[in-house]
């Protein structure tokens, strides 16, 4: 927490930097979300459109059920590990940008 | 055998308790209060008290928060419901921990960054407006109080359940429900007025790990003797009239190739059906077309439900999904955790551990429900303390008729995970809702000039008061579902807190009065939908509750002649989030003038990594004028 303020009216209080961070990230969430959301909305439409195939018993389970109780976790924690290991190079990314801008100017 | 000698023994001072129950929840308490008590002669300055001094670390955080997260609901609703409703209950763990997602990719990085106490806070700091504050602690206010309720009845419960045996001088048997609640109540307000936020995040790490324990062993030592998981469910599967097939192996362990049965009790009359059960769109999303059917004459029945079951039990689900992993980012008492991390990069890898440590812990929940159908089935017959929400507490204790002790040991243990489940979750509701109530309306509204030690006692005395509100609430929800409650206070968060959050930190154009209008309309619709079906459902018990609720009857007549209308009031995230979303769009579009002059900045410091520095500007820029 001890980095010099920077400079005020450098490249990073521009409407573009501002207009690309938030771009970019909000393009990685949105692309994270709908991963997701694939797999939370699609299930009930399987279950209500292919009730049979969902219904197949894999030990012992409904394959309905197989896929919500169990292996819905583990997908989930795949999508956020990729989330997280993107974002902080994102953030990387941007800092390494401004400092660059910075030694430039 | 060994454990009833004991009993006998030890008679005149149980009076009928297991020891080992006793023991286990006796220690969890103790140890809990022991731990406040401890860190209170740590925590002195106020920062300490309210969000811990900044630097916990994300092993130690991320157990905290799963701590906090892993309620009443999750420990004993979640196999409750799953029990009685069967698979459509799953979509309640898995929310529960999917929500978090939706938490880290949107709002988890940019709230951590922007640095504020509490949502109100936010709420001030991203609108620059007072009156906007007010709003929001109104807001923690409720949302708590509903989401305290659950606890309460997770408390009574338990607590009923442990001194089930007991006998009064009277000859009355057994612990009132009530009793419970009061004694809970007032151990957890005791511990938080004493030791603030610092003691609970010690507490609630070292309750996860509790909780993890006490769901799992049980799990695993009971499959290994009644069956596997899959073959459990899989005994929900009858073509002939349920036969009981012996399939216990004659040396006792029943660990056998899956060709071989499930041993099943026969189910109560009030079970449901297997195939309803096992499939999705069973008795939990089609009881409202259910009930409209058994109101029309006979032979019209089959048409309406070929008709409306489905559709309607899909909408039911869409909806459930929306207010649980929307709800879940906007509980007041998770997001506050955030602003214990020490940068945003540790906020996100905090929230990736929370998601594995929570996700590891939902796996376990349901089977208790599936092995208690099949092997405990009496409890269909239950209400209120009595019913399928105690399932977790009260199936290890079959392991008592084949191997004596290790029942009450088993069932000590989850008695304690129990204990250590609503109390977690209720301090950290508390703490929450005491700051909103000390931080915000003592120390911002009602004496912004009081000095550090007159808000310390504004802590303490608010924690009393809310405590005592949230026991008096406990008291009145014996007969609904824990698990149910739990979503109805999703619900009322994802319609409010969701979206304010989510608008205001990827939309530029939002105003003051665009978001409290979505805030305002979305969440106080939810809840009085929410509040409407919880009284129609009181008013059918028939205890002394039903009573006090007789007024609200005719309400079920209206629900049976429309279905529809009491699915959407049950489960109204579906239509209350769209409509707060769009209010505060078309509002803030309507009041583009107001705003806030600085909002290019205020993004900044919200989504620039933190290693630019541009908070300290921000801080430096407002000093003088906003009264930082």
């Amino acid at each position: 927490m001890s980095q010099p303020t920077p400079p005020r009216h450098d490249a990073v209080h521009s409407e573009e930097f501002l207009h690309t961070l938030m771009r970019r990230q909000l393009k990685l969430s949105i692309a994270c979300a709908l991963a997701f959301m694939l797999v939370l909305f699609g299930l009930p439409l399987a279950n209500y459109f292919a009730p049979e195939l969902m219904a197949t018993r894999i030990y012992g389970f409904t394959l309905a059920w197989l896929v919500l109780g169990v292996l819905f976790f583990p997908a989930v924690w795949a999508i956020s590990w990729i989330f997280i290991r993107r974002s902080i190079w994102l953030e990387e990314d941007e800092v390494r940008q401004v400092e660059n801008d910075r030694k430039e100017n | 055998m060994t454990t009833s000698l004991f009993i006998a023994a030890t008679g005149g001072l149980f009076g009928g308790i297991d020891p080992w129950i006793f023991g286990f929840s006796f220690i969890t308490v103790a140890m809990t209060l022991w731990m406040g008590f401890r860190s209170a002669r740590t925590s002195k300055t106020a920062s300490d008290f309210f969000v811990a001094g900044r630097s916990v670390s994300v092993g130690w955080n991320a157990s905290a928060i799963s701590g906090e997260y892993l309620s009443a609901a999750s420990f004993m609703g979640v196999a409750g419901m799953v029990m009685s409703s069967g698979y459509d209950a799953l979509w309640y763990p898995v929310c529960y921990a999917c929500g978090y997602l939706f938490l880290l990719l949107f709002i988890a990085g940019p709230l951590r960054r922007f640095g504020a106490y509490t949502i109100p806070d936010f709420a001030e700091g991203r609108f620059d407006s007072p009156l906007f504050r007010k709003i929001a602690v109104c807001f923690v206010l409720f949302i708590g109080f509903f989401y305290t309720m659950p606890q309460m009845k997770g408390a009574g419960t338990t607590l009923a359940y442990i001194f089930q045996n007991i006998t009064w001088a009277d000859g009355s048997h057994g612990l009132p429900y009530w009793v419970g609640v009061v004694v809970v109540g007032a151990v957890i307000t005791l511990n938080v007025a004493l030791g603030g936020m610092k003691g609970i995040t010690l507490v609630q790490a070292v309750q996860y790990w509790i909780k993890a324990f006490a769901i799992s062993v049980p799990v695993f030592v009971l499959m290994s003797v009644y069956g596997f998981y899959g073959l459990h469910v899989g005994a929900n599967e009858t073509k002939a009239p349920v036969v009981a097939v012996a399939g216990l192996a004659a040396d006792g362990t029943g660990v056998s190739d899956s060709a071989s049965k499930i041993e099943r009790k026969p189910l109560a009359a009030k079970a449901p059906k297997d195939a309803a059960w096992v499939s999705p769109f069973g008795p939990l999303t089609t009881k409202a077309v259910n009930a409209a059917a058994a109101a029309l004459p006979a032979e019209q029945r089959a048409a309406y439900l070929e008709e409306h079951q489905r559709p309607y039990s899909l909408l039911y689900t869409y909806s459930l999904i929306i207010a649980l992993v929307c709800g879940t980012a906007g509980l007041p008492h998770i997001l506050v955790r955030f602003y214990t991390n020490p940068d945003g990069v540790a906020a996100k890898r905090t929230t990736m551990w929370v998601m594995i440590l929570i996700g590891v812990f939902y796996v376990f929940p349901p089977i208790f429900g599936v092995i208690g159908r099949n092997l405990m089935p009496d409890l269909y017959a239950g209400v209120g303390s009595k019913g399928t929400d105690k399932v977790v507490l009260e199936l290890p204790t079959l392991l008592a008729a084949k191997y004596g002790m290790l029942g009450s040991i088993l069932s000590g243990i989850t008695c304690a995970g129990a204990f250590a489940a609503f109390m977690s979750t209720f301090s950290g509701l508390l703490v929450s809702m005491t700051g909103a109530l000390a931080h915000d309306v003592y120390g911002r509204m009602l004496r912004p000039k009081s000095n550090p030690a007159e808000r310390m006692v504004a802590f303490k005395v608010a924690a009393v008061l809310i405590g005592a509100v949230a026991i008096t609430l406990g008291c009145f929800v014996e007969f609904l579902e824990i698990n149910f409650m739990v979503g109805q206070a999703f619900a009322i968060a994802a319609a409010s807190y969701f979206p304010l959050l989510f608008m205001s930190v990827w939309w530029r154009g939002m105003t003051m009065k665009g978001a409290a209008t979505g805030m305002l309309a979305g969440g106080l619709c939810a809840l009085v939908a929410a509040a409407m079906t919880n009284v129609s459902t009181l008013a059918l018990d028939k205890g002394p509750m039903g009573k006090v609720f007789a007024g609200f009857a005719p309400l079920n007549g209206f629900w049976a002649q429309h279905p529809l209308l009491r699915i959407l009031a049950e489960q109204p995230a579906i239509w209350t989030v769209p409509l707060a979303l769009t209010l505060m769009v078309v509002v803030s579009k309507a009041t583009a003038a107001s705003v806030p002059g600085d909002i290019r900045m205020k993004m900044l410091v919200l989504h620039a990594p933190e290693k630019l520095g541009l908070k300290q500007e921000y801080i430096q820029e407002y000093q003088a004028g906003a009264g930082h």
